[in-house]
């Protein structure tokens, strides 16, 4: 009865560490995913260079396009702080609104996945064969020069990346897909609580349930943010 | 004036225990110029492999300002950062060892 009072109202039962359980769960979790993404992403470092086949990250990654997914998802962790401040000031209206923001943004940020994703696997090698610049090219597309015979003024072959391609597309797809995957799921949960706001479930004294979810939303954001880096910029970087 | 605006802030992180909107828009804007650094260096030529430290700390940079003020870890009890930094060392350490396995550094 007490246990169902204390909850009701927000607060946490006697505890030794004097912490809620369920957030040192979460963080628990937390930590435990750190390991998950730390082994998935030395994994992708390690066989970084190391396909025979192309295509590699400088043929298909578009560092612009991924700035703007990046960009994204860190303002997506903006709304969802602003989510939970607004719930512990009790303006549940303001709070629906930017918890509405923060799941657009993390579906927009999966729809730039699902079309990078999508780009990857449609990737085809095209040569200008009549105005063909040999230092531009990449060393993937430099190992089909020799079919722009004469005559040819253009060269197109599909060259999809996917996860059996190379050791490049198996540990990408893998990575950025078990990511994506977490993106997934805290959409699916932010939603949750928005659809139980309606319904009155969500209440300042029981900010508990949203601040769980928030934590599980920026982690998935400084997930990505690593990501970006080693991936991304040091995927396509030259001698790295 | 820009004094009492200051301490009208703190006074509200003081007794909430956490930042205001304010701070919170102040963090997104810094890590939207990190980002939009992190993609300018990347087109800077000239780095050759010294890119790899810059960008490496500019990482940190933003994934510490997430964690500390997103996260609340800078205002929370310290056995939460305890919890998140231990698997972020062990996933680091893990990393590390797979890395020399592999003989990444030779």
């Amino acid at each position: 009865m007490a246990e169902a009072a204390a909850a009701h109202h927000g607060e946490h039962e006697e505890t030794t560490t004097g912490l809620n359980h369920r957030k040192l769960l979460m963080w628990a979790f937390l930590g435990s995913d750190c390991m998950f993404f730390g082994s998935l992403i030395a994994t992708y470092v390690v066989y970084q260079g190391k396909s025979k086949v192309g295509p590699f990250p400088e043929d298909v990654f578009s560092i612009p396009i991924t700035s703007v997914s990046t960009f994204v998802l860190l303002m997506s962790s903006m709304s969802m702080v602003l989510a939970y401040a607004a719930l512990t000031r009790g303006n549940i209206k303001v709070f629906r609104v930017w918890l509405a923001s923060t799941a657009i943004m993390g579906m927009t940020f999966l729809g730039f996945q699902v079309f990078e994703f999508r780009d990857f696997a449609n990737y085809k090698v095209e040569l200008e064969c009549a105005h063909l610049e040999p230092e531009k090219l990449t060393e993937f597309e430099k190992t089909f020069v020799d079919r722009c015979t004469e005559g040819v003024d253009e060269f197109k072959e599909q060259h999809g990346l996917t996860p059996r391609t190379n050791l490049f597309g198996t540990t990408f797809f893998t990575l950025t897909g078990f990511h994506g995957a977490h993106v997934t799921l805290g959409v699916i949960w932010l939603l949750s609580i928005l659809f139980h706001s309606f319904r009155g479930g969500v209440r300042p004294e029981t900010n508990l349930d949203v601040d769980l979810a928030a934590l599980y939303w920026h982690f998935v954001d400084v997930v990505w943010i690593v990501i970006f880096t080693v991936v991304y910029l040091f995927g396509v970087f030259p001698g790295i | 004036m820009a004094d009492d605006t200051h301490n009208q802030e703190g006074a509200a992180e003081v007794h909430t225990g956490h930042p205001t909107p304010m701070t919170y828009f102040k963090v997104a804007m810094i890590l939207s110029v990190i980002t939009a650094i992190e993609v300018a260096i990347f087109y800077v030529e000239d780095l050759g492999h010294g890119i790899i430290p810059i960008l490496v700390v500019l990482s940190a940079a933003k994934f510490a300002l997430v964690a500390m003020f997103y996260m609340h870890l800078r205002y929370d009890a310290k056995l939460f950062s305890g919890f998140f930094v231990g698997g972020l060392v062990l996933a680091f350490t893990v990393g590390i060892a797979l890395l020399a396995l592999f003989k990444f550094f030779v």
